[in-house]
């Protein structure tokens, strides 16, 4: 728990702002930016996350980077939640219609005026439901995070397991911790959207 | 005034725009009709610089945009900020009730202060008869309700020329008379309007200058009173007499 919380938070946070900024420069006409973007997201989706953390923790040692293994995690996991939510930000931004950027330079917006100020905030209610999986997703592939030394909240099931023999009991005390941060989260996605779908016939 | 010199736009192949002269003199209001497809959504588009043309004289005042040399996004801007278009499909900000949608320009472009944009956009929204309706959410009014915020949003801007695009063509016959007169008062304000609309009526009650376009050109254009009753060219009577079938 005290470890498996802060991560996903932080992971989920960084990656956030990965996934933005690698949906821009998709979108962003700029063919370099393009294809930095896409080559980030193809990588990350093509290879699995266990792979990924071993690279990063066991991997990078070899040529003279040690990274600890809370660290080590963070930016997996950032790496990881940015580029699949990069796609979620980009076909939610794609899904407003053309007009709503039209308005806004109509009325002399900028560019970054009518991102920040239009079409974000309508892509945020489009794209609540897609993030809200990958947040909870992230949740439980944190335990994947036991694999390279971090002491988050399956990993020390299995320390106990290793000295007290009962396997079934912590394993599901596990599970049912998973799923209360989940079923939590989910609830906090149900307000989230009933507070964005505020403005849209129902 | 507004004058247009030779404005020419294609679209790949397609010449949409073949070189349009026009001038509209403060004050006055223009109607632009014709055919489907002949240019006229172009025609207001690229007055808004939503279109880039690729050739031709935009004047407005002493501003001007002339696209045979290289325009920058500044020059853009700052020629935009004195024309104010009103969409068929209104497009108005759904996440934001009518009032913000009034306040967002002068709020967010010109930095005016929220209490003073929040006075101004009342007043406006009062003008076009929606005083009661400032903190509805789009989804929440009728299409000409919409359509009198998109106006509303438009001038707060303060345009020097207002521009419409068949304003009225998206909404239901009992709804196009109230948008109508509020462009109706507009003109009689003196705002200088381009027009692009089928309200026949409209045109002959406020125009001062009726153009009919085809295939990129301006074919012919008058007074109102005397292109209906007697238009000179034979594709404008063409036209004019489906309208009106
Ligand atoms: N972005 C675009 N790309 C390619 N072709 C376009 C584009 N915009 C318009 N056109 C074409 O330009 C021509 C003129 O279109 P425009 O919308 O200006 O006509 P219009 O006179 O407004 O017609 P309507 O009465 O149907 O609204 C049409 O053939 C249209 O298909
Ligand atoms: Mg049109």
């Amino acid at each position: 728990m005290a470890r498996t919380i802060p991560l996903t938070l932080i992971a989920f946070s960084i990656g956030l702002v990965l996934a933005v900024v690698t949906a821009l420069f998709r979108l962003s006409g700029i063919k370099l930016l393009e294809i930095i973007a896409r080559i980030y997201v193809s990588i990350i989706r093509g290879t699995p996350l266990l792979v990924q953390l071993y690279i990063i923790f066991f991997g990078l040692v070899s040529i003279g980077i040690e990274v600890d293994p809370f660290p080590a995690a963070i930016v997996g996991f950032s790496l990881n939640t940015g580029a699949y939510a990069s796609e979620i930000i980009r076909a939610a931004i794609q899904s407003i219609p053309k007009g709503q950027w039209e308005a806004s330079y109509s009325i002399s917006m900028n560019y970054g005026q009518a991102l920040r100020r239009i079409i974000i905030p309508q892509a945020t209610r489009v794209s609540i439901p897609p993030l809200s999986n990958s947040f909870i997703s992230l949740v439980k592939d944190t335990s994947l995070a036991s694999t390279i030394m971090v002491t988050e909240m399956f990993r020390k099931s299995q320390e106990i397991v290793a000295t007290t023999y009962e396997p079934l009991l912590l394993y599901t005390e596990a599970a049912l911790l998973y799923w209360t941060i989940c079923f939590l989260l989910s609830l906090g996605q149900d307000a989230i959207e009933k507070h964005l779908n505020r403005y849209v016939q129902t | 005034m507004l004058s247009i010199n030779n404005l020419h736009k294609q679209f790949g192949d397609l010449v949409v725009l073949n070189g349009i002269d026009l001038k509209v003199e403060t004050g006055k209001v223009v109607v632009v009709i014709g055919p489907s497809g002949s240019g006229k959504t172009t025609l207001l588009r690229c007055l808004n610089v939503l279109e880039t043309p690729n050739q031709g004289e935009l004047q407005i005042n002493n501003q001007t945009l002339d696209f045979s040399t290289k325009v920058t996004k500044k020059n853009i801007q700052s020629f935009r900020k004195q024309t104010g278009m009103v969409f068929q499909t209104y497009n108005l900000f759904p996440h934001k009730t009518a009032i913000e949608n009034v306040m967002e320009g002068p709020v967010i472009v010109q930095n005016i202060k929220k209490q003073k944009a929040r006075e101004k956009a009342r007043q406006l929204l009062e003008k076009v008869g929606l005083g009661d309706k400032m903190d509805y959410y789009p989804f929440q009014l009728s299409g000409g309700q919409q359509q009198r915020v998109g106006i509303a949003r438009a001038l707060a801007m303060e345009p020097e020329v207002m521009l419409f695009d068949e304003p009225t063509s998206a909404l239901d016959p009992e709804l196009i008379g109230e948008v109508l007169q509020v462009m109706k008062e507009l003109a009689e304000e003196g705002m200088t309007m381009v027009v692009v609309t089928h309200e026949m009526g409209f045109a002959r009650d406020v125009a001062d200058e009726v153009i009919f376009m085809e295939g990129g050109h301006i074919v012919e254009h008058g007074h109102p009173s005397e292109m209906f009753s007697h238009p000179s060219n034979e594709r404008t009577k063409e036209f004019l007499n489906l309208l009106s079938e």
